[in-house]
């Protein structure tokens, strides 16, 4: 390139070295004291004269494009596709000042080039979690040929589908509920739900919200004999398990026959069972699913015992049924056991339908254990919405509380020790000292305006729908206790729902359970108790006096010997 | 949430089963543009709904050039019309700390400090003042402090201008899914307290324009947000645990985000327990 002089061949050299540019670069204009002086004004250049011949020229170019053609060992591009390139760019984007950028332009067009080569391999993992989640939501909409000819033949067994849009657009009056496409969605999975289970009811409890994914739980009741397979499993599960600790207990007492600890007395309280499936809180089946086209599971039946528990600790809920409860006091159970606890206190708790709708089969039965089953009253004439909304003596719950023992109906759980053989006499004692009140809880179909409040909040807030179109307004119920449990009624329908992340209300923070206090070692006795050693002059003493009743003793037996 | 995405937004955040009724979205609607009008406000965003014992209050914020100045904010019950409300002083927000349970419903309404805590009803007599707290008050010192712990947005939404001021970045384009699983892909829209306590080598790494609030990964305790991807995975949400009732919603790889509070108004407390 230096061999020709600039100022000769301006237009054949592609980087022309003009004077002026020379300027701008910022390599001229030379100073006198620089070395090249004058070297760029015409005529002063050493080589002026020598001017190559045409082929020489040619040669020279070539030469010069195949040094540009080179490739890069390092990067694999070569100067002459990337100056392209840039000059491309420059052309298409025309940017302004264009001068000042051409570093990062030509950097810019280098960062392309690797970007290329990397776009197949992200753009799959990217977007196939929205996929396969929409895959599952589209399994949903495909209809079975099997229902058409089931439908057909409508059996006495027919299970309901629940109206959850229907329920949703009344609740959605009030500003509750999940956006349309979700409601859509879970309907047409409790539908799938009703196919596939013997379903006889079924009815959309509400949705529980987790950590890192949700609940959505549909509350069924199974057709008759359906149910009664796991209990039998779970009974024998549990007496084979006693039946172990029999055996273990007696081989042992066979190896520790020499130095035995003392064996505690304590006996704990025998576990109270669970309501048979049913009745109390087991009256209803629970399914869940984390999202509507994810397979239902089945949840157990709750124990009193996971009740008690569920009352004195406070948990979110993370999402994954097997997920343990690491808690204090320790519950009994993972994840699926505490969300089945929790419904049925939520259910207990704030289910209600407009007053008269239910009554009791048979009015002549007062005591509780009768008052388990109610039916709909067919003369039932619902009050208008404003009544509804003003008194809360036109509502009632129609699910049994829950009693402090975890049960709706009160057990004694000393009947069951009778299956104990040994000790029946300490038995006898313990009845006598720990006599348990029967707990009577209110009974079914109580008015929710008897509901206690906590401090000054109400156990129930009302509101109707709207104030500004009273006759077509719904009344709406929300639960104080329970935030996030509703029930509406308009007319003669009613439902509630629950939306919320599955705790109660309570205006003071939670305390956890204090531990229990340190118990007793073992009674203490005289043999156990410390006394002072005693001191070598009361030992003398104590030898001294003995030996004098020695020496009494013996001469009175000398004195017996004489007179004999 | 920006008024004018309202409908969309709502549909996105209603996987908490909170929302609004079709009424009030309709009032709404007609309510948030005149009160821009109204009070010149740049932008409007439906910040949420405390829900009272007898009523429920709606809570709307007005901003104005700087995003980042102190908010305007303005309450109503029924949607139609809107009150505005003082700022948040400090004494303020030392008495709401105070006052626990839920919010009445009634803007009038007062609390009884002597009962809650006589230290500061002491103070407050010998102030010259009555010892109460009016729930107005109150519900202006919640709002300030829901928006302080849990309001979010997220990174590179709003940029930062030499000259101090905060504008939302018209070349956002939305997080990429990658990103939006992270939490330190969000900020807290307030004034940064942790920002200074970084490390030389990490503010490197940051642009001044677009990383000059709190990231949620700090957040204290651990866990206490809880994120989702809802619908397929086409919708990030996240709800804060600590104040029950946040819901921040991002559509990855679009301008779409905004967060609502639907809940009762108080601090759960009980959070590390909890978790």
């Amino acid at each position: 390139m230096d061999d020709q002089p600039p100022a000769l061949d301006p237009p054949q050299e592609p980087e022309s070295a003009e004077p002026q540019d020379a300027h701008g670069r910022g390599h001229g204009p030379y100073q006198p004291h620089e070395p090249g002086y004058g070297l760029d004004q015409p005529g002063y250049n050493p080589y002026e004269d020598e001017v190559p011949d045409p082929q020489t020229r040619m040669l020279a170019i070539k030469n010069a494009k195949a040094y540009l053609l080179k490739t890069s060992t390092k990067s694999g591009l070569n100067l002459y596709d990337h100056f392209a390139n840039i000059l491309t760019k420059v052309l298409d984007e025309q940017p302004t000042n264009t001068v000042d950028i051409i570093e990062n332009i030509s950097k810019d067009v280098k960062w392309a080039q690797f970007r290329k080569k990397m776009d197949t391999l992200r753009d799959e993992p990217l977007i196939s979690p929205t996929f396969e989640a929409a895959e599952k939501c589209k399994a949903l909409f495909v209809k079975e040929f099997g229902d058409e000819h089931e439908g057909v033949e409508e059996e006495m067994g027919q299970p309901t589908l629940p109206n959850v849009m229907e329920a949703a657009f009344y609740f959605e009056q009030a500003g509750i509920g999940l956006n349309k496409d979700e409601s859509y969605y879970i309907f047409l999975a409790l539908k799938n739900l009703i196919n596939v289970q013997p379903i006889q009811t079924c009815r959309f409890w509400g949705k529980i919200l987790g950590l890192e994914m949700n609940y959505i739980i549909a509350e069924v009741q199974l057709r008759e004999g359906e149910g009664e397979e796991e209990e039998e499993t779970g009974e024998e599960g549990e007496g084979t398990t006693a039946e172990g600790e029999k055996e273990t207990g007696e081989a042992g007492e066979d190896e520790e026959k020499e130095a035995e600890p003392p064996k505690s007395t304590y006996k704990p309280p025998p576990p109270i069972p669970k309501e048979p499936n049913g009745t109390g809180t087991n009256k209803y089946v629970y399914f869940v699913c984390n999202g509507p086209g994810k397979p239902w599971v089945k949840l157990p039946p709750v124990t009193p015992a996971q009740i008690v528990c569920a009352r004195k600790i406070k948990k979110f809920f993370t999402g994954w049924l097997d997920a343990p409860i690491v808690s204090f006091p320790p519950f009994p159970g993972n994840e699926a056991n505490y969300l089945r606890a929790q419904i049925a206190r939520i259910s207990a708790g704030t289910h209600v339908s407009p007053t008269g709708f239910y009554q009791f089969a048979e009015e002549e039965e007062e005591e509780e254990e009768g008052a388990d089953t109610y039916e709909e009253n067919p003369e039932f004439e619902p009050p208008p919405v404003a009544e509804m909304v003003e008194s809360l003596a036109t509502w009632a719950h129609h699910v049994k509380g829950i009693l402090k023992q975890g049960r709706c109906v009160w057990i004694n759980p000393v009947q069951k020790s009778e299956e104990n053989e040994e000790e029946d006499d300490e038995e006898e004692e313990e009845e006598e000292e720990e006599e348990q009140q029967e707990e009577r809880g209110p009974p079914l179909l109580t008015l929710i305006s008897e509901d206690e409040g906590m401090k000054d909040i109400p156990a129930w807030s009302t509101q109707a729908s709207t104030n500004l179109i009273p006759e077509y307004s719904v009344a709406i119920l929300q639960s104080n206790r329970w935030p996030g449990a509703y029930a509406f009624a308009s007319g003669g329908k009613f439902e509630n729902i629950y939306f919320g992340w599955g705790h109660k209300y309570s205006p003071e923070s939670y305390t956890p359970e204090l531990p229990p206090p340190a118990e007793a070692e073992f009674p203490s006795g005289p043999e156990i108790t410390e006394t002072v050693d005693p001191t070598v002059e009361e030992e003398m003493a104590f030898k001294i006096a003995q030996e004098e009743a020695l020496a009494e003793a013996e001469e009175e037996e000398d004195e017996e010997g004489e007179d004999d | 949430m920006e008024a004018l995405s309202l409908p969309a937004a709502l549909e996105l955040v209603a996987g908490g089963g909170a929302g609004l009724s079709p009424e009030r979205r309709a009032a709404l609607a007609v309510s948030l543009p005149l009160v821009q009008r109204d009070y010149r406000f740049e932008r409007v965003w439906f910040w949420g709904c405390i829900q009272g014992v007898r009523g429920a209050y709606y809570i709307a914020e007005g901003l104005g050039p700087d995003r980042a100045a102190p908010r305007s904010r303005l309450y109503s019950l029924n949607c139609v019309d809107w009150s505005l409300l003082t700022p948040a002083t400090k004494e303020m927000l030392a008495l709401a700390e105070e006052v626990k349970g839920r919010f009445q419903g009634d803007p009038s309404f007062e609390y009884n400090l002597a009962e809650i805590n006589s230290e500061a009803a002491a103070r407050l007599v010998e102030g010259g003042k009555e010892p109460v707290m009016k729930e107005e008050a109150r519900l202006i010192a919640t709002i300030e402090q829901i928006d302080r712990a849990v309001g979010i947005v997220p990174r590179g939404a709003f940029v930062k201008t030499p000259l101090g001021s905060v504008h939302e970045n018209r070349h956002f384009e939305g997080l990429s899914l990658v990103e939006a699983k992270k939490l330190s892909s969000y900020f807290h829209f307030t004034d940064p307290v942790n920002l200074k306590n970084k490390t030389l080598l990490e503010k490197a790494d940051l642009d001044p324009s677009t990383d000059f609030l709190d990231s949620l990964e700090h957040d204290i305790p651990r866990g206490s947000w809880s994120m989702q991807l809802e619908k397929g995975g086409t919708v990030v949400v996240l709800r804060s645990l600590l104040w029950l009732g946040l819901t921040f919603y991002h559509v990855p790889m679009t301008k779409q985000f905004g967060y609502v509070y639907f809940g009762t108004g108080e601090k759960n407390l009980d959070l590390p327990f909890m978790l």
